[in-house]
């Protein structure tokens, strides 16, 4: 099936078998992701991507694309979910961008940013969790792991091989790696393997590629994740043409469904394409 | 000299015979120095400490960290010098990827020096705008040293302007090598990251002739401040001492990569074009019960005689002369001034501070012309080893870096010698020559106070109390007896406001 949709007042149209997020995507509008990548199947752990379809909550990244579907994204209320999201994740992790070599290619940073997180919100919780640097080429840095999976579903799909697993439950889930030893060694993991790249922030590390890249040559130094995540192309066409858009009775501000929290909430990042 | 007020006698103490000023660990006030002095019954100083607590735990916390994330982690260590953290771990990390400095490419070298020029530059000009501002009267008590030094300063109107815009430039110059001004990159394992552009190149040569002349302006002032008054200048806080620093090959100043030197009190040449990477047989440091801080000292003359001061003073000092003219006849006319091989005014610690100034902006147009600056042949490669030991000139003296890592490239020791570290003997001295010389028989006074802090300013000290303006700083005395009952309290808060309260 195609057609067009409706996102935040832009028509976007998809093709066959697109998900929201994939055809917001492609059609220059970002909607915040973490646990999902291009190419991947749909997975849906994050929530990130939580946007009204017709008025019912689901995860963007998920749900196909179905013509006529009216999506909000860029409301308040999903904004300030997203932010105290990522909140949470900075809390229950060890994130310190200042020193961590994954700063400014970082995509948890780049969706912090864009979140607008000034704070952490939640209390710190401290987590203890152990680097695993037995292997010749590769870093685990636990603690800055956020459980997306994507580590997994790449050496498992991707590679053709299950080095990683996530184990456990809540505060005890922790990233596992298939081998005898439980260590990177002693697992078939090579520095080639997609899944030895894939990580969205620096909790699987290539060794000794640290701050290769000068700051101003990093990914987000120039262009935030909203204008990164979508063509090139399509930003320009975009910038150029305007966006197309659909009623506009359908913004989140125009009588969107949810206000719930707006009095208490924090400005909405001002996003810079679509609209 | 003064070694005996350092631990008063404890009979005395016992018998309650002494007063304790003191600044007790636990009740330090946030960002505070804080200075502990031990009167007797008479008020005589018995005994003068200055606490320092900043470095604790940092070794520690590097532990267990991958050997790459050095350089930039590193730099969270001191908000006023982080390049020169960035730097010294930069040269460890070199050893352990197996690149000796003399085989970094010529560009991460001068890229390096280049970088380190605009921090000097810019700490020393920090340092410098204190100095200017009319605030630099606080702490001298006679009127004909105020009277000669607002006539000095009324010759340099511009003068903290100027100062504003030294430190504005070495800061651009950090900017533009690591990318940032303050917690750049730049500096990677084998080399550095980026060259300059030859658009960066040419901002950076836009202003540079005018550094040179404002950096010769603040060298004058502060001549003339200092010679305007020389009894007070050359006795204040005075400690005679030996000289740490490295020296280039030839001997001249040299603040990025070079040999130890230390020189005696009479100048008589200790040690000489030693290599770094042996200092730990060079320099123990001593661990005392009183404070966080060790205490370095020369292995082979022992735990009392063996300390020794670095810094500008230390490195003006030691060297045989400076390769950039200017700062050159400056050096000259310093060590003419006092008639001795070494000088061992505390306060010179300025004036030399001003020539290295005038050297790193001299320097710094040098290097502008160099096309180096923009070759990419940036990273060497080499073996991998598992120690390294990377030493700079730091703008407050030699600072060392010391790591070892496991086969896994993690960090399993680090050592790291702070110049603040390295003068903290000398500073205790100077601290207590002025207590012992200027306060004993008074109570808790304002003078008394304003006296430590240009006795502990002069050695430029970083901690966080030392950033603020002259007269500004935030020091905590409490004058305790004995039996650690507390006498009197006197705060100077950075506001300025003095808070005394006698219990
Ligand atoms: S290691 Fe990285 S990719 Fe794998 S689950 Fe954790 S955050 Fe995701
Ligand atoms: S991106 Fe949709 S749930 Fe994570």
């Amino acid at each position: 099936m195609s057609g067009t949709l409706c996102i935040d007042g832009i028509a976007v149209p998809f093709s066959d078998g697109q998900t929201i997020i994939e055809a917001a995507r492609t059609a220059g509008v970002y909607i915040p992701y973490l646990c999902h990548r291009p190419g991947y199947a749909p997975y849906g752990s994050c929530k990130l991507c939580t946007v009204k379809v017709n008025g019912r909550t689901n995860t963007a990244c998920t749900l196909p694309a179905a013509d006529g579907q009216t999506v909000i994204s860029n409301s308040p209320d999903l904004q300030h979910d997203r932010q105290r999201i990522t909140q949470m994740l900075f809390v229950e992790g060890n994130h310190f961008c200042p020193s961590c070599e994954k700063s400014g290619n970082c995509q948890l940073q780049a969706v912090a940013y864009h979140q607008n997180m000034l704070d952490n919100h939640y209390p710190h919780f401290y987590a203890q969790r152990e680097l695993d640097a037995s292997h010749p080429d590769i870093l685990i840095d636990h603690d800055r792991c956020i459980f997306c999976n994507l580590c997994v579903r790449a050496s498992k799909e991707k590679d053709g091989k299950e080095v990683f697993g996530i184990a456990g439950r809540g505060i005890h889930k922790r990233l596992i790696v298939n081998s005898p030893t439980g260590k990177l060694k002693d697992s078939d993991i090579s520095v080639d393997d997609e899944a030895a790249h894939v990580c969205p922030t620096g909790a699987i590390l290539v060794k000794r590629s640290a701050y290769l890249a000068p700051i101003g040559e990093r990914i987000y130094d120039h262009h935030p994740i909203s204008e990164v995540a979508c063509e090139r192309a399509v930003l320009e066409a975009g910038a150029a043409t305007g966006y197309p858009s659909c009623d506009q009775t359908k913004l989140p501000q125009n009588g969107g469904p949810d206000s719930h929290y707006a009095a208490t909430m924090p400005p909405a990042p001002d996003i810079k394409h679509g609209r | 000299m003064y070694e005996h007020l350092e631990t008063a006698d404890p009979a005395l103490v016992e018998s309650g015979k002494l007063k304790r000023v003191a600044v007790d660990p636990v009740s330090r006030v946030e960002g505070h120095g804080k200075v502990t002095l031990l009167l007797d019954e008479n008020n005589k100083v018995q005994q003068a400490r200055l606490h320092i607590v900043e470095f604790r735990g940092f070794e520690k916390f590097i532990q267990g960290r991958p050997y790459w994330e050095l350089p930039v982690m590193v730099q969270r260590l001191c908000g006023i010098c982080p390049v020169s953290h960035h730097l010294a771990a930069a040269k460890a990390i070199d050893q352990l990827v197996g690149v000796d400095p003399v085989n970094l490419p010529p560009a991460a070298d001068k890229l390096r020096r280049l970088l380190h020029f605009g921090q000097v530059l810019q700490s020393h000009a920090l340092h410098f705008f204190h100095l200017s501002s009319p605030d630099l009267l606080f702490g001298f008590e006679s009127e004909i040293g105020k009277r000669s030094i607002v006539a000095v300063l009324t010759d340099y109107p511009d003068i903290g302007l100027q100062g504003v815009k030294l430190r504005k430039y070495g800061q651009e110059v950090i900017r533009m090598v690591s990318g940032k001004r303050i917690h750049g990159t730049g500096a990677i394992p084998g080399g550095m990251n980026k060259a300059l552009t030859k658009a960066e190149c040419d901002y950076l040569k836009q202003d540079i002739a005018q550094i040179v002349i404002w950096a010769e302006a603040a060298l004058q002032l502060v001549t003339k401040v200092h010679t305007s008054n020389l009894p007070y200048y050359d006795d204040f806080a005075t400690i005679r001492s030996k000289y740490l620093s490295l020296t280039k090959p030839n001997g001249a100043l040299e603040l990025y990569h070079g040999g130890i030197r230390v020189k005696g009190e009479q100048g008589e040449t200790l040690v000489d074009h030693y290599d770094y990477c042996t200092y730990p047989e060079l320099i123990r440091e001593e661990v005392r019960s009183w404070t966080y801080m060790k205490f370095p000292y020369l292995t082979s003359l022992g735990k009392t005689d063996g300390w020794y001061r670095v810094g500008p003073l230390a490195r003006i000092n030691n060297c045989d002369f400076i390769d950039t003219p200017l700062a050159e006849s400056a050096r000259v006319e310093f060590k003419r001034h006092s008639g001795e091989a070494m000088v061992h005014s505390t306060l010179a610690f300025h004036w030399t501070r001003m020539i290295e100034l005038l050297h790193c902006a001299e320097s710094i147009q040098a290097l502008l012309d160099d096309p180096d600056l923009l070759s990419n042949d940036l990273v060497a490669k080499g073996e991998k080893r598992h120690e390294g030991i990377g030493v700079i000139e730091a703008p407050r003296g030699t600072l060392f870096h010391h790591y070892q890592i496991d086969e896994n490239d993690i960090v399993t020791k680090a050592n790291l010698i702070v110049s603040t570290t390295s003068n903290n003997t000398a500073m205790n001295e100077s601290v207590r020559q002025v207590a012992a010389e200027y306060l004993s028989g008074r109570e808790l006074s304002e003078p008394l106070l304003n006296n430590l802090e240009v006795a502990i300013r002069a050695y430029d000290p970083c901690l966080s109390c030392a950033t603020h303006a002259v007269g500004k700083m935030p020091l905590q005395l409490e004058l305790i007896d004995a039996e650690g009952k507390l006498v009197d309290t006197l705060i100077r808060h950075s506001s300025g406001e003095f808070i005394h309260s006698s219990a």
